[in-house]
Order: C-alpha cells, then sequence, then structure tokens
C-alpha cells in the first residue's frame, strides 16, 4: 500500500496514456534528460492503434496487422532502454482518474491493477495523451449480438485473434473503416461491402491538402489495394439503416442517402450477414482535461477537441495535449505531436521539421474530418422505438418527446428526464446522437471520474483535494 | 503490412498460443487460448451474447471492445459485473449469462 499517496512518486514530466503521441513524447522527453512517468490504462505500450495479442497467445508475426510498425517499434525499444536506465517509470495497467493542482505541481490518482492499488504521481509538468474512442450513430437493430464498433472488431482482432462472424458489412463513416475491412479481410472474413456514408467526392475540393500527404495518398492506396484483392466493394453515400435478426443480427438493410446523410426512399436493399463492424469516426477523450478546466473548441469533424496552442500547451499551465485529444488526426500526427510536446516541456524550440509536419498533417485531419462529419440527416433512419442509450435501453420516441413536449434543450437536460447517458458507459456510447437528437452540438465531455474507482480510494483523498 | 489472404486471424499471425485452456459456458465446454479475453475465447467458440439486459431482457455481448460500453458485462465464477472485453479467461472459469443487473439471487 503506497503512503506516498498523497505526497505521489516525484517527476519532471507524467504522460497519460502510452498510445502514439504519449510514448513519442516519454521517449523525446527523457532523450532530453527529464525524468518521466508514463502512465497507461493498458498492459503494453501502443494504445488502440498499436495494440497486439497478449504474448501468451504466441503470435509470430503480430505486426501482419499494423501500419507503420516500424515507427512504433523504435519507441518501444527506446522506452525499453530509458526504463531500465531508470530515466522513465513506465506504469502499465494504471488507470488515471483524476488530475489536481498541488503548489506549483499537478499531482495525478490512477488505480493500479487488478487489487486497484492508489497510485499518486507528482510533475512539473502532465502530458494528456488520453486517444479517442469511437463514436456511433444509433439504427434500428444496432444493438443486436453481431453488430459492433468498427474499432472494437479491430481491437479484438489485433489483442485476441477472433472474428464476430465469416460475413461482416463493415459501415458508417471515415477511412477507419478502409483499416477495419481490409484487416477482417486479411483475417479470414468475407467482407461484401463497406458501406460509407461520406461521398469521398467531398476530398475533391481538399486537394491541395491531399497533395501535400504523398504518405497519406500511398496509405489510401494500400487499403483501397487491400479492398480490391479482397473483392470488397465500397459504395459511399450509403448506410446501413436497419439490423435484422432475432438473437443476433443476419442480415443489413442498407439504403443510399442524399448529400444530408437522409436514406432516399426506394433505394434500401438486404444485405445478408452475421456480423456488422459499425463507426462514424473518433471522439477525444477529454474527462480528465476538462476535469482540470483545459478550453475546447468544436473540431471540422463535429466533435469537441482541445484547445492547444503552437506548442501543445492546454490553457491550463502545465498541462500540455498531443495526439487525439487535440483533434483526430491519425498516429503519424500524434507521434509528431508528442515530440515537439516534449520538445517545448524541456524547454526548447520544437526542431522545424517536425512543425512543418504537424502543419501538414493538419491540413490533411481538417479536410478528412470536415468530409465524414455526420450530415444532419441521419436521425433521418430512426425510428421511435430504436434505442439511442444502450445502457438504460432509452428509444428515440422517449428523447424526442422530451425535446418536443418537455422543452429539453441538451443533452444534459435530456439526461435528466429520460436517463439516457446515466448508465454504465456514463453517455459514452450515445453522447453524440443524444445531442444531435436534442438539437445541439455536442457538449465537453465531463464525468467527474474518467474511470470507475472503487468509493475506498475515493474516501482515502485527503479533504482538501475533494 | 497487411497480406492476406488468410483462412482465420491465426493464420494471419502464425505462431500457437502458450497453452490452452477449457472454459465453462452455460453448462458448456469450450475451448479458449492463453492471453486471450473471456471475450474474445466466447467469440472464438461462436458464441456473441452472454448477458440480457435488465428492461427488455434482450441479449447482448461485445459492443466497444474495449471496456467502455460495459455491454459484455457477464458472470464469472459467480461474480457479477465483469467486463468480459477486459478479463483475462483463465483455466477452468464458470461463465454464466448475466440476467438483468447480475444480482437476482440478492432479490433486489
Ligand atoms: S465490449 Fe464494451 S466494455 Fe466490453
Amino acid at each position: 500500500m503506497p503512503n506516498s499517496a498523497s505526497d505521489g512518486v516525484p517527476c519532471d514530466l507524467a504522460v497519460v496514456g502510452a498510445g502514439p503521441a504519449g510514448l513519442a513524447a516519454a521517449v523525446t522527453a527523457a532523450d532530453l534528460g527529464l525524468r518521466v512517468a508514463l502512465l497507461d490504462a493498458g498492459e503494453r505500450p501502443g494504445g488502440q492503434y498499436y495494440r497486439r495479442p497478449a504474448p501468451a497467445l504466441g503470435a509470430a508475426r503480430p505486426e501482419v496487422l499494423h501500419h507503420d510498425w516500424a515507427a512504433f517499434a523504435s519507441r518501444e525499444a527506446a522506452l525499453r532502454a530509458h526504463a531500465s536506465a531508470g530515466r522513465i517509470t513506465h506504469l502499465p495497467l494504471h488507470h488515471v482518474w483524476t488530475v489536481v493542482p498541488a503548489g506549483a505541481e499537478l499531482l495525478l490518482h490512477a488505480v493500479a491493477g487488478p487489487e486497484e492499488e492508489a497510485v499518486a504521481v507528482r510533475a512539473r509538468a502532465v502530458l494528456l495523451a488520453t486517444g479517442a474512442f469511437e463514436r456511433n450513430l444509433p439504427f434500428p437493430g444496432w444493438t443486436l449480438p453481431g453488430v459492433i464498433g468498427a474499432g472494437g472488431a479491430q481491437a479484438m482482432l489485433k489483442g485476441g485473434l477472433v472474428l464476430p462472424g465469416r460475413r461482416i458489412v463493415v459501415a458508417g463513416s471515415g477511412p477507419l473503416l478502409l483499416a477495419v475491412a481490409g484487416s477482417l479481410a486479411a483475417a479470414g472474413a468475407t467482407v461484401p461491402a463497406v458501406v460509407e456514408a461520406a461521398a469521398y467526392t467531398a476530398y475533391a475540393g481538399r486537394l491541395p491538402a491531399l497533395l501535400r500527404n504523398p504518405g497519406k495518398l500511398g496509405e489510401a492506396a494500400t487499403y483501397g489495394g487491400a479492398l480490391l484483392r479482397h473483392g470488397i466493394r465500397l459504395l459511399t453515400r450509403h448506410a446501413v439503416t436497419e439490423a435484422h435478426g432475432s438473437d443476433r443480427v443476419e442480415a443489413v438493410t442498407v439504403a443510399r442517402l442524399d448529400r444530408q446523410w437522409r436514406p432516399v426512399p426506394g433505394t434500401a436493399r438486404r444485405v445478408p450477414c452475421d456480423a456488422v463492424a459499425v463507426g462514424h469516426g473518433l471522439v477525444p477523450q477529454l474527462e480528465l482535461a476538462t476535469g482540470l478546466g483545459c478550453a475546447t473548441r468544436l473540431g471540422a469533424d463535429g466533435a469537441v477537441a482541445l484547445e492547444v496552442d503552437a506548442r501543445q500547451r492546454t490553457s491550463v499551465p502545465g498541462v500540455w495535449s498531443a495526439g487525439e485529444t487535440g483533434g483526430i488526426g491519425g498516429a503519424r500526427l500524434a507521434l509528431v505531436e508528442g515530440e515537439i510536446a516534449a520538445h517545448t516541456i524541456a524547454g526548447r524550440a520544437a526542431p522545424a521539421v517536425l512543425v512543418r509536419r504537424r502543419a501538414r498533417l493538419r491540413a490533411f485531419a481538417g479536410a478528412m474530418g470536415a468530409a465524414h462529419r455526420p450530415g444532419a440527416g441521419w436521425p433521418g433512419w430512426l425510428r421511435e422505438d430504436t434505442e439511442v442509450c444502450r445502457c438504460e435501453e432509452v428509444p428515440a420516441g422517449r428523447i424526442r418527446e422530451a425535446v418536443r413536449d418537455l422543452g429539453a434543450r441538451d443533452a444534459r437536460t435530456v439526461k435528466l428526464l429520460t436517463r439516457a447517458g446515466m448508465g454504465w458507459c456514463q453517455g459514452r456510447m450515445c453522447g453524440p446522437a443524444v445531442a444531435a437528437l436534442a438539437g445541439r452540438d455536442p457538449d465537453p465531455d465531463r464525468r467527474p471520474l474518467s474511470c470507475p474507482v472503487p468509493l475506498r480510494r475515493l474516501a482515502e483523498l485527503p479533504a482538501e483535494e475533494s | 503490412m497487411l497480406r492476406g489472404p488468410a483462412r482465420s486471424p491465426r493464420d494471419l499471425v502464425g505462431g500457437a498460443p502458450r497453452a490452452t485452456y477449457v472454459l465453462r459456458f452455460d453448462g458448456r465446454e469450450l475451448p479458449a487460448s492463453a492471453g486471450q479475453s473471456i471475450a474474445a475465447a466466447l467469440w472464438g467458440a461462436g458464441v456473441l451474447a452472454w448477458r440480457t439486459t435488465r428492461e427488455n431482457g434482450a441479449p447482448r455481448g461485445v459492443f466497444c471492445g474495449i471496456g467502455s460500453c460495459h455491454d459484455c458485462l457477464v458472470t464469472v465464477n459467480g461474480r457479477p459485473n465483469r467486463r468480459a472485453c477486459l478479463t483475462p479467461a483463465r483455466p477452468g472459469d464458470t461463465v454464466t449469462t448475466q440476467e438483468g443487473t447480475g444480482r437476482a439471487e440478492l432479490g433486489v
């Protein structure tokens, strides 16, 4: 039992999250001479993007499931070297649940491992690299077993080497769908179609951003090649508007969409399948940041992200952000931002080459986010009885009633009137959809705790912090 | 980089698990590999649902796959409300479909 819970392990920089951004930042900061603590909820570094099978699964070639593996492998090796030299304290399986100011420093509280030990870390600077989770828009039948998040399908494949079925429709919006379809097919699934709600012609108006990113074009070509090789059809401006089945999904209805993402009448057809992997992009995970009072902004993709300056600083002194917390931009941007943050935390100017690369990758991310931002007409595929909140089983009709008849104007009021967003996931799954039904842009995440914490750990906190 | 086509995820990544186990699920014996979560072991055996909801009694299983949605709650060795996607499968585990809150025996 660490009695240091209120003092905290001291370091110069505490990094939360060991995905691409956090890993790159920790390694670079240690290269520059800082004492670093790297706290991560995962067992091994890599985050969701570089999720790997557990060693006991004995995968001989885990890298075949990944893009840009070398970029990760070199940093993971550097992490190991720094950790054995004592420059980085790597704390895996640590869930940071709050960060509080402590004099001139910041104190991070975490629960560690299956026994949920209390651990605290004290740092001059904190870098939030907590990444993102998937945005999901509901549709009739989306709670049937076999309908899973596209990112979830990817995570189960990369981490557990399993598939949810043999014939898997991939649907939603965003470039992740192409990667997911490619990996599912490579792992032996049949993918009858990738159903993409946006039109890729939306990129046409963004040609400059595309042309400045030849790497991204190459990536697109890789995905495109994988689709061709596996005979996967890409249907753009289409959506899965219903999943059918009783105990599990047996088929989906696919319909054409207009520019607003409204289903076009008369275009529906049925596609048999035994699983659906669906996702509508990613949303930054911000609880720790909003708990600290960091300023947010609405991104081109319609999601709330942290306001970050040229040095990757948030609006709160001592708190930096890198990667998806500052807006969804992909792993390469996350690596660059992590390195820039590390330089500025060490009190140096970031190398110009990194700054240029960040500008280029951000321009591309902005174009991509705008192209895939959900159209205003998507609630057109909801029926009154379609569950929107999966945890509390709240149907669209009840939410519409709260808005129409009871005057709810935001997700918070809808939540109080209907319980949507009050369940286990605390609105992580339904938040964007509820906000859209309330006719509002999403609010910044505000959850008092960023992960489940045993009550006894809360009770141990010194009174002045709570 | 993606290769393919393979017949299964295992073919794709090659190698072999360090050990295999038996997992009991609702009276059936299912195979599991060391290193898999309970959710992965169930998927591997073709099982997609292991919970029914509190209101409608509807079947549920994995949705997010990473511990955020809580759709995959299950009873493991008598303990309800374990997230199957995060809980490692261990030799001899008994997994049972969780109905409602998983606390029916408490009568609440
Ligand atoms: S599948 Fe979402 S918590 Fe397990």
